[in-house]
Parts: structure tokens; sequence; C-alpha cells
């Protein structure tokens, strides 16, 4: 356990120390009060809820976390800094774990930066903020599975721009699991009950109930268990390609 | 110790290492050399547990590679090839990551990093990041790293490349000091090095083992072993001098380099050439500006076994 704080400081770390964390912070929140104000219609709405902000917020991290999880691994790679790093009395898991704990805490940082939404609605109405907080974590599941899938791609390839490619195509997948774009591409072939499967994956429909405040034990154990089996493959993955 | 059993690699059809067996004990440095792409750095990655072997086994002090990584990795310094780290962290950032990683606290972490630092001399650049460090920089924060938990068996893949020839001498100050009670692996192909830090060589080629032997033992290998090399104050004399040589019973060819005035006599198997040559020079009066015997050149060895 001491070895994944110890890898998950250095890595966040290695965030801010480069533009890359700020120029994501600023853009996130640009673009997810832009979302709220413009697209969600905010004011029009006239209630006292932030369901026009997490409305947006499955669209915003497609393209805004693989970001954050291309150079995870595959940074690493390239730069041969995987062979100092696995070479230390550390296990895969550990580092695995470790640095995907830091995105997902970067990723945090930068939803709690959207505080000030949270005030002006309470300063408009009152808004039932447990419901608020329950779409907040939500999000940040939801967050945590692309950020996972992100940290998959990343360790498939040496490529950062590569990463993030098949990060933002995979995300996508999962995203829209449940709709025609997606299930169509299944339902001329395979049986229903594969198609059902597949539906249920979907990122969208588990999320839609979470935004709502709505908190089912279900939606949290699926991300969960996204987390967690994209974090075994990309121990798979490394495992198998690391000193490639 | 490190003690390896018929360690092979193969990437598909191509076989990177194949039946590497050796031991090695404290005391040693262990010179690994071979051509580029022979096998040296696969071979080091399986020690240091990067690189898992197709077959065979390996052992660091004891524990097992495969089934005891942790401890085999904890026991072990390891500098990858090229020194790979992480260039947006500061030399202090980064030795501190490693040291927690290596569990170093208290006096003891503060001692090992002073010790460290002062020794590869990192203290002018302790607050730079990495990635603005000249290689000869980078190279020693790669070896501060894997020497600061003082293990006691080091494997370095190329410790002084990229290093002017002070560093490389103080690297190689260095790992003398540290010889005596550790067990050193380090891969060259800078042959110099060799006689400068190993007690011991192992030359790769294709994979595959095919001398193992102290420094002198190797050079023991070449044609020029024994062999006399003497160079004429003047030139005029070298017809008169390479017929003379070329007379001795014992001499078994000659090399004769016109532009320094110098001539090669090679001995045949087991003969002794130098008094015979010595007298020689006093009888013809030839004058000499040099007269020494060769212990062997190591790169000629290297080019006979490797070819």
């Amino acid at each position: 356990m001491r070895n994944v704080g110890i890898i998950m400081r250095r890595e966040l770390a290695s965030y801010f120390a480069t533009p890359l964390a700020y120029v994501f912070i600023v853009i996130f929140l640009v673009l997810a009060n832009a979302f709220t104000f413009y697209l969600g219609g905010f004011y029009e709405r006239g209630q006292a809820d932030l369901e026009p902000f997490f409305t947006f917020h499955p669209w915003l991290y497609l393209f805004l976390i693989p970001a954050v999880s291309m150079k995870l691994w595959a940074e690493e790679r390239k730069s041969g800094s995987i062979e100092l790093l696995m070479t230390q009395p550390v296990t895969l898991r550990e580092a695995v774990t470790g640095k995907f704990l830091a995105a997902w805490i970067f990723t945090a940082l930068a939803l709690a930066l959207t505080f000030p939404l949270w005030i002006t609605v309470n300063f408009l109405g009152s808004p039932d903020n447990g419901a608020i907080l329950a779409a907040y974590l939500g999000s940040l599941l939801l967050a945590g599975g692309f950020l996972a899938i992100g940290s998959c791609m990343s360790a498939l390839t040496r490529s950062q721009v590569v990463a993030f490619i098949l990060g933002v195509a995979v995300c996508f997948v999962f995203l829209l699991a449940g709709f025609p774009l997606v299930l169509d591409l299944f339902r001329s072939w395979a049986p229903q009950a594969l198609t059902d499967a597949i539906a249920s994956l979907s990122f969208l429909t588990h999320f839609q109930s979470i935004e709502k405040g709505v908190i089912d034990v279900r939606d949290f154990l699926y991300f969960g268990m996204l987390i967690g089996f994209f974090l075994l493959a990309t121990g798979i993955a490394l495992e198998l390609r690391k000193a490639d | 110790m490190i003690k390896t059993e018929h360690l092979t690699k193969r990437y598909g059809p191509l076989t990177a290492a194949e039946d590497v067996t050796f031991e090695v004990g404290p005391g040693e440095v262990l010179g690994f050399l071979g051509p580029n792409g022979a096998g040296k750095t696969t071979t080091m990655r399986m020690l240091a547990g990067f690189v898992t072997p197709t077959s065979g086994t390996a052992s660091i002090c004891g524990h097992d590679i495969g089934s005891d990584t942790l401890a085999a990795k904890s026991a072990l310094g390891y500098l990858p090839e090229g020194a790979p780290s992480y260039g947006e962290m500061t030399v202090r950032g980064f030795l501190d990551f490693i040291a927690d990683l290596r569990r170093l606290d208290g006096e003891r972490r503060r001692a090992r990093l002073a010790h460290v630092i002062e020794h590869l001399q990192l203290g002018s650049v302790l607050d730079q990041t990495i990635e603005t460090l000249s290689k000869g920089f980078r190279r020693r924060v790669g070896l501060a790293q894997a020497i600061v938990h003082d293990p006691p068996v080091l494997i370095l893949d190329e410790p002084t490349d990229g290093l002017d020839p002070n560093q490389k001498h103080e690297v190689r100050t260095l790992i003398n000091d540290m010889a005596r009670d550790k067990i050193i692996v380090i891969s060259t192909h800078i042959l110099e090095e060799v006689d400068a830090v190993c007690t011991r060589a192992i030359i790769i080629a294709r994979g595959r083992i095919v001398a193992d032997d102290t420094p002198a033992g190797l050079a023991a290998r070449s044609r020029y072993h024994n062999a006399v090399s003497m160079q004429l104050d003047d030139p005029a004399q070298l017809a008169t001098a390479r017929a003379a040589v070329a007379a001795l019973p014992t001499v078994a060819d000659l090399e004769v380099s016109e532009r320094d005035a110098r001539l090669t006599a090679l001995p045949k198997a087991g003969a002794t050439i130098l008094p015979a040559l010595s007298e020689l020079a006093a009888s013809q009066g030839l004058r000499l500006k040099e007269l020494h015997l060769e212990s062997g050149r190591l790169d000629e060895v290297f080019r006979t076994i490797t070819i």
C-alpha cells in the first residue's frame, strides 16, 4: 500500500510539472460552464438544480479524460522509465493502481473546482444538495471508468496520440453501448442475450439515474467493476508488452 | 551471489539470449561484453526482473527472480540502458522518490543521499529538472538511483556511456571502491573498461556465452599475447631489423608498420622472444625508441570470438 501512495504522489506531481494540468483544468471549467449555460439552459429552465451541468459530463469526459490518461503508460514506455520503475521493489499492481489513482485525484480536483456553480444554484434557490452530492459522486465514478479505459489504452502503445485516439474510441463505444448506433452493429448477428448484455454496459444508462441524484448500488457496482476490469487489463497489457 | 541457469529469452522466432549460465560471487566485477544486439541488455533485464525469461532461472542473493521477485529486486541496484528517468522531475525530487521506494528513512536516508550526491557530484544540479541536464549528468543521476540503497548486487548497463574521460574515471573509481564487498555486473563495449574495473569478463555473441575468463586470460588468447613490439629510432634500419627478426627461430610472424618504423614480432606457441629480440637489437646495433612486451589485445580477441 505504501508503494501505491509513493507512486501516486509522484504521478500527481508530474501532472503539475507540465502545463497539461493547468490547460486541462481551465478548458474543463470553461467547457463545463459553457455547456451548462448555453446548451443546458441553466437560467431558462427556472429550476434550482445542476442537471444541465451534469447532463453534459459524459460528452465532456469523452474528449478530456483520454487526454489525462494517455500519458500514464505510453510516456513511461516511450522514455524507458518503465524499466526503472518496474525494477524497483514494487509490483505491477501497485504501479497500475498508483498511477490510476493519481489521474483520478487529478480529475476529482478539476471537478471540485466547479464548486462556484453549486454556490450559484444555492444562491438562486434551494436545491436538493443531497442529490447534487450524489451526482458529483456519480460523475467522479464515470470519470474513473473513462480513466481506467484510458489507462489500458495507454498501456497498449508507446504513442500518446494513439493512446488518446484509442481511448476516445473505446470510451465512445461504452458511452453509447445502449444506443442503436452501437447495438445495430450486433443485432444483425449476435444472439439477443449478448445484445442485451452490451446494452447493459452503457455508461449513459448507468449515469442517467445517478445524475438525477438517484443512488442505485448497481450503478456504483457497475462502475467499480468496470474500473477493476480495465485496470486488470492494463496490468496484463503491461506484463506482455512492457519491454517491447 | 548471482546465479543463472540456462536463461533463455525468445521473441517469436528471434532468440535474444540462449542458455546463459553463470555465477558471480562477492568481490567480483563481471564485465559483459558483446557486439550490439548480442543479448547483453536482454540478459541484464532478465536479472533485474524486467523481462521474464522464456525458460531457465536466475537468482539474486538466493532470491529467485520469478517466484521471489520483490526480495530479488530489493537486493539489487540496476541502471537500465540509456539511464532513463523522469525528465520533468528535479534531481532532488527523483532521488527522494527512489529513496521512498527503497524504504530509506531517517538518519540512514540522509546519509545515503548525501553520499551519492557527493560521490556522483550532483550537488550543483539538485534543483534542476532532469530533462535539462547533459548526458553525463543524466547518467550519473541513473547511477545515483542504482546505488542509493547500498545494495549487495549492482547491475549496470553501460554505466560510462556518454561520459567524458574525467567522468569515466570517476565512475570507474566509484565502481572499484564498491567492488570489495559487492557483486557488480557491468555491460560495456569499451574494452579498456574491462581492464580498468573487471575481475572477470563474459563475452556474448548471438545470445550465447562464447567466453568466460579473466581479462588477462582473455588477452592470453590473443595472437599478440607475449608478442614484442619495437620501434626504431632510425627508419633506415627497418629493412635490416626486419630480416634479422624474421630469421629468429622462435618468431612465428612479423608485422611491420612503415609509418612509425615499428616491428611487432609474434612468438611461436609458448615461446618467449623478448630476450632474443633484445640481444638481437644489441648485436645488430639497432637504435630503439621503444621495446615492449604485449600482454595481448582484447579488441583482437573480441573480434575473433564474436564475428
